[in-house]
């Protein structure tokens, strides 16, 4: 038996083709909406991959560092590193702002470590080009994505840094580039106030008569003058114990909120981009249903279009099974352009986003079978319109 | 239903009753007919007066209300259809031509009349072989490859009547059959019609108003007011 479908779509494969094209571009924002999703999940976990830490210790009750504001005292560190279990242990601080660079200016995060020890948690993993960060001041390690050149002078807050080495795929939960500066500069950047704010708290202070007792008003200038605190601090555990046991201690005596890195992940992911996802996902199924629509809707006309060919194929004792299948195959076929030519469109233009896109194979055999299915739940209305076709039709009078 | 034992048609008071109480209308009020093998019957009347309605009978795509119908030796209606798969019958006793070809546009010439032997369960090498057969015998077989709008009107009706033969049936039903073409060509598918009906013993039924056809007939059977009856026709030589 010949295919009816194979044969009308042969015959009419200009009108396929470009109908499907039109619907794989659909299918291809579909696919790259989901890519956006997986892209933001992943950029969590490079986050999490590339801070190099197995736990996290942020200030109590907080669900700090990157889903909320966290403070610890910059010598918190001296301490962690003492208990049983822990490796290494390293101050980061975590700032996202514009940062500049002439008249140019990047979202990023600003990322404070502790300077010229590679391999410390928090640090950027691997350098692409350039070195990491050696002196205690204005230099800075750039992520490519900020666009910043080896050599570039780029602006944070009132300071000017070298950007002395380039690192890749270190970006925040929300896909902005890092750039890794001197944690004490970071410090500063964080609570930096403006010349004249400085001298008026320095004068609101001198007035205060509590303060007037002989080197107390010294000691209380100098300690508006600096930044004690960092946003957490990173830890990284000895091989063969286990980050849970590890936390634990640090929990009940140090009264700190500790995450393994598993709890962090759960952060990130489950609440930090919990909303977008959930906005993503109202696209995804807004997307699906027009793209339905449409498959029913061009279906439906092509039926409408053979009315007297299905009723001619009916009079000639064409089985209904026969004519709803020929629809079918056609919708499925429609349907088959369409993912190819979205397929194709999404790994086209996915490079071109701002933000990272993750195209996994497992999402686009999901949107396959999606799409065979909408085909087939599309057709319907066709499959309907077509059987109800009396085959007197073909007759006349 | 084996389509050797299948010879002519007979048609016994049929009845077709559309509606029902003070709204019903009675399309056909006892229509008698029989057709035999290899003979072309005209069937005319003036709009309304029931000849669509018969060829739906005929061509078992509507249940008549009453009366008797035979194909061959079996009967196919008796007060109630007689046989279950109408769409079989339809597919392998009865072959249909139209007004206009209505032939199948995305499929080629070839495979528009070998179509009904591969829904009938024939192999697509048999099916073709039937339909060149066919097509041969009608002069079209320099257009097998072509598709239905590459084909000229009469071109395209001898493609419908080749698809109306292919499956051997024992009665086709052609429903003003030459209405679009002029009087050479109209004559030509009557013609043609004829030697069809010689050559595959077929019982032909030829719904017409065409003036120009209707004195080639042998036989003509006057349809008014649901009511038919019989004369003879003029005959004229289609030489």
């Amino acid at each position: 038996m010949i295919s009816l479908a194979g044969r009308d779509i042969l015959h009419a494969w200009g009108k396929f083709v470009f109908t499907g094209v039109g619907l794989g571009l659909l299918i291809g924002v579909t696919l790259t909406m989901a890519g956006v999703y997986r892209g933001m999940v992943d950029d969590a976990k490079v986050l999490l991959d590339n801070s190099g830490a197995d736990l996290w210790v942020v200030q109590q009750g907080t669900l700090g560092p990157y889903a909320e504001s966290s403070s610890l005292y910059d010598d918190t560190w001296r301490s962690i590193l003492g208990a049983a279990g822990v490796l290494r242990a390293a101050n980061v601080t975590y700032l996202t702002m514009q940062v500049r660079r002439g008249e140019r200016d990047v979202r990023a995060m600003v990322v404070g470590i502790v300077a010229g020890e590679p391999g410390q948690p928090g640090q950027p993993g691997f350098l692409v080009a350039g070195r990491h960060i050696t002196r205690s001041h204005y230099e800075a390690v750039a992520d490519l994505a900020s666009g910043f050149q080896l050599g570039d002078r780029i602006q944070i807050r009132r300071n000017h840094y070298t950007v002395v080495g380039l690192t890749r795929r270190m970006v925040s939960s929300g896909g902005d580039p890092m750039i890794f500066i001197p944690l004490r500069d970071a410090q500063a950047a964080q609570f930096l106030k403006d010349n004249d704010a400085i001298v008026r708290q320095r004068a609101r202070t001198a007035a205060n008569p509590a303060f007037g007792a002989p080197n107390v008003l010294d000691a209380v200038l100098a300690s508006q003058g600096s930044n004690p605190y960092v946003n957490a601090v990173l830890v990284q555990i000895e091989p063969g114990h286990d980050p849970e046991a590890v936390a634990e201690p640090l929990r009940r005596w140090k009264r700190l909120t500790v995450y393994t890195r598993q709890q962090m992940e759960e952060i990130l992911i489950g609440k930090l981009i919990a909303t977008s996802s959930k906005q993503i996902g109202m696209f995804l199924v807004i997307l699906a249903i027009v793209s339905a629509a449409i498959v029913a809707f061009i279906i439906y006309t092509l039926t409408l279009g053979k009315i007297r060919e299905i009723a001619v194929l009916k009079l000639i004792g064409t089985r209904n099974r026969t004519i709803a299948g020929m629809i079918l195959q056609q919708a499925i076929g429609l349907g088959l352009i369409g993912f190819v030519v979205g397929k194709i469109a999404a790994t086209f233009w996915a490079p071109f986003f701002p933000k990272y896109v993750l195209l996994e194979t497992g999402d686009a055999l999901r949107g396959f079978i999606a799409v065979v299915v909408i085909c087939i739940l599309a057709s319907v209305l066709a499959i309907r319109a077509a059987l109800k076709v009396d085959p007197a039709e073909a007759i006349g009078g | 239903m084996a389509e050797r034992h299948i010879q002519g048609i007979r048609i016994e008071g049929l009845r077709k009753r559309y509606g029902e109480g003070d709204t019903a209308v009675d399309a056909l009020k006892g229509v008698d007919m029989q057709v035999a093998p290899g003979e072309v019957v005209g069937l005319i009347g003036p709009s309304g007066s029931g000849k669509s309605t018969l060829l739906k009978c005929l061509g078992a795509v509507i249940e008549p209300s009453a009366g008797r119908m035979t194909l061959g030796q079996e009967v196919i209606y008796d007060d109630g259809w007689q046989i279950g798969d109408l769409r079989a019958l339809r597919r392998d006793n009865i072959g249909f031509v139209f007004q206009a070809p209505y032939l199948i546009p995305f499929l080629d010439v070839t495979d528009n009349v070998a179509l009904l032997p591969m829904l009938a369960g024939r192999s697509n090498s048999e099916s073709r072989r039937r339909a060149l057969e066919l097509l041969e015998a009608l002069d079209v077989a320099h257009r097998a490859r072509a598709m239905p709008s590459e084909l000229s009107g009469g071109e395209q009706q001898r493609v419908a009547i080749a698809r109306a033969l292919v499956n051997r049936p024992p009665v086709i039903l052609a429903d003003e059959p030459t209405a679009p073409l002029d009087s050479e060509r109209a004559l030509a598918v009557i013609r043609i019609l004829n030697q069809m009906a010689q050559q595959f013993s077929t019982a032909i039924i030829v719904v017409t108003h065409d003036e120009k056809i209707i004195p080639t007939f042998r036989r003509i059977y006057h349809i008014r007011d649901g009511r038919t009856h019989e004369e003879a026709g003029e005959a004229k030589s289609l030489e």
